[in-house]
């Protein structure tokens, strides 16, 4: 049981990552990552979502009857994005504001729909709990590493702490104003999974 | 008055590009494009669902959601604050119209709906859809706006769905690192696309 509880929790992270190898979510994971806060405030918002999600269908699985289940989901997913949402304006509402319509769009965000359909409708509530933490987990490790790369690259700062010295303040450092706008999100996605798949050949793409 | 309309379907189509600028509606956007005439349906579908949906959308929030939206029901609910309720009631309008407009296309125009079928239950939780109603509420548009802007948005999308598509086709004879192959070159890609429409940025008609 250990293992495998083990296995469901970590396979999501690197062997089977939802966005780099299933292309899922990726809507959000562009779109927020201009810097490290708001990639943080995201990941933590999916996390909590895809687990109660999980955890919430996998418990009505017997009682949702099959045609009607994606509308049953949709409805789970739609009530528990409310909730965050409310939680994000109560608590930080600056990020809120910055996040703008990217929270509400965590209900269309295929990682959660996809994990309610595919896993939590066959299994039980702790396996599916565990397995909403992990691909959450999976979906805040790439949105971390590229909001990281946004900012650093992009601001010379990490967290709104500025590391880089930058050029106009006497520094060395020149921010590269692409990586704030949206072509530098598509790069870095796109270097990333680069990356990713030379380690990993089997994830190679047949074409 | 129609220059108006005019900039706002133009914004939105070239300008701040749905697919290319605010990343909506992605994962069909990066899974469909393989083919120039699958992509151009699924485009289609977008469109016509965001011309149906937005102003919709719009209606409702106008009418039901807004703070002190009741009052022309009774006058002891202007009070009211429905506004929380809109992630919930918007998915489900859009849910349904997809619902309707399939039904319907099937009924009346049996040719478009073979052409779109497919794709019309897939849209239903495009993020492209579902976006642009929380944008059209977050920008404050009036109910003619609206329904250029849904417009303008879906000619966008599909603009940029079409010609990612076209690029893959070709791409298909080239060769290409192995690791960069289907999904890493995508990417790529679309960022080249992104840094195109960039130059449409501060048109104002």
């Amino acid at each position: 049981m250990a293992t495998e509880t083990r296995r469901i929790l970590m396979d999501p992270l690197i062997h089977n990552n939802p966005i780099a190898l299933q292309v899922l979510g990726i809507c959000s994971a562009l779109a927020v990552t201009t810097g490290m806060q708001t990639s943080v405030v995201m990941s933590a918002a999916v996390v909590a979502v895809i687990a109660l999600s999980n955890l919430s269908v996998s418990l009505l699985r017997n009682m949702i009857p099959t045609n009607i289940r994606i509308i049953v989901q949709l409805t789970i997913i739609a009530s528990l994005v409310i909730v965050t949402d409310q939680i994000l304006k109560a608590y930080v509402y600056e990020i809120s504001k910055q996040l703008s319509v990217f929270v509400g769009l965590i209900i269309t965000n295929c990682i959660i729909m996809g994990r309610a359909e595919a896993f939590a409708m066959q299994n039980p509530p702790l396996k599916s709990l565990i397995d909403g933490i992990g691909n959450g987990m999976g979906y805040a490790a790439i949105l971390l590493v590229v909001g990281a790369a946004r900012e650093v690259f992009g601001a010379g700062t990490f967290w709104g702490i500025p590391v880089l010295p930058l050029a106009s303040e006497g520094g060395w450092f020149t921010p590269n104003g692409l990586m704030s706008l949206s072509p530098g999100a598509f790069f870095v996605i796109g270097f990333l999974i680069w990356i990713l798949r030379t380690f990993r050949p089997e994830q190679n793409e047949a074409e | 008055m129609l220059e108006d309309y005019l900039n706002i379907a133009v914004k939105a189509i070239f300008v701040e590009n749905m697919a290319l600028t605010f990343f909506l509606g992605m994962c069909s956007f990066l899974a469909v494009s393989k083919r120039v005439s699958t992509a151009i349906g699924l485009g289609l579908a977008v469109v016509f669902v965001l011309t149906v949906t937005v102003p919709l959308n719009h209606a409702i929030n106008d009418y039901l959601l807004r703070p002190g939206a009741l009052g022309w029901a009774h006058a002891s609910l202007t009070g009211q604050d429905l506004s929380f309720l809109r992630f919930l009631t918007f998915i489900g309008t859009i849910a349904a119209t997809v619902q309707i407009v399939e039904m319907a296309l099937d009924r009346f125009f049996p040719t478009l709906h073979a052409a779109l079928g497919v794709f019309l239950p897939l849209i239903a939780v495009n993020c492209a859809i579902l976006g642009a109603s929380l944008l059209m509420v977050e920008r404050g548009l009036t109910l003619p706006e609206a329904a250029v802007f849904g417009f303008g948005s879906g000619v966008g999308w599909l603009l940029a769905i079409a010609a990612l598509a076209g690029i893959r086709e070709r791409l298909r004879y080239h060769h290409i690192p192995a690791g960069l192959r289907g999904l890493g070159i995508t990417f790529l890609l679309t960022g080249l696309m992104a840094i195109g429409f960039l130059a449409f940025g501060g048109i104002q008609l």
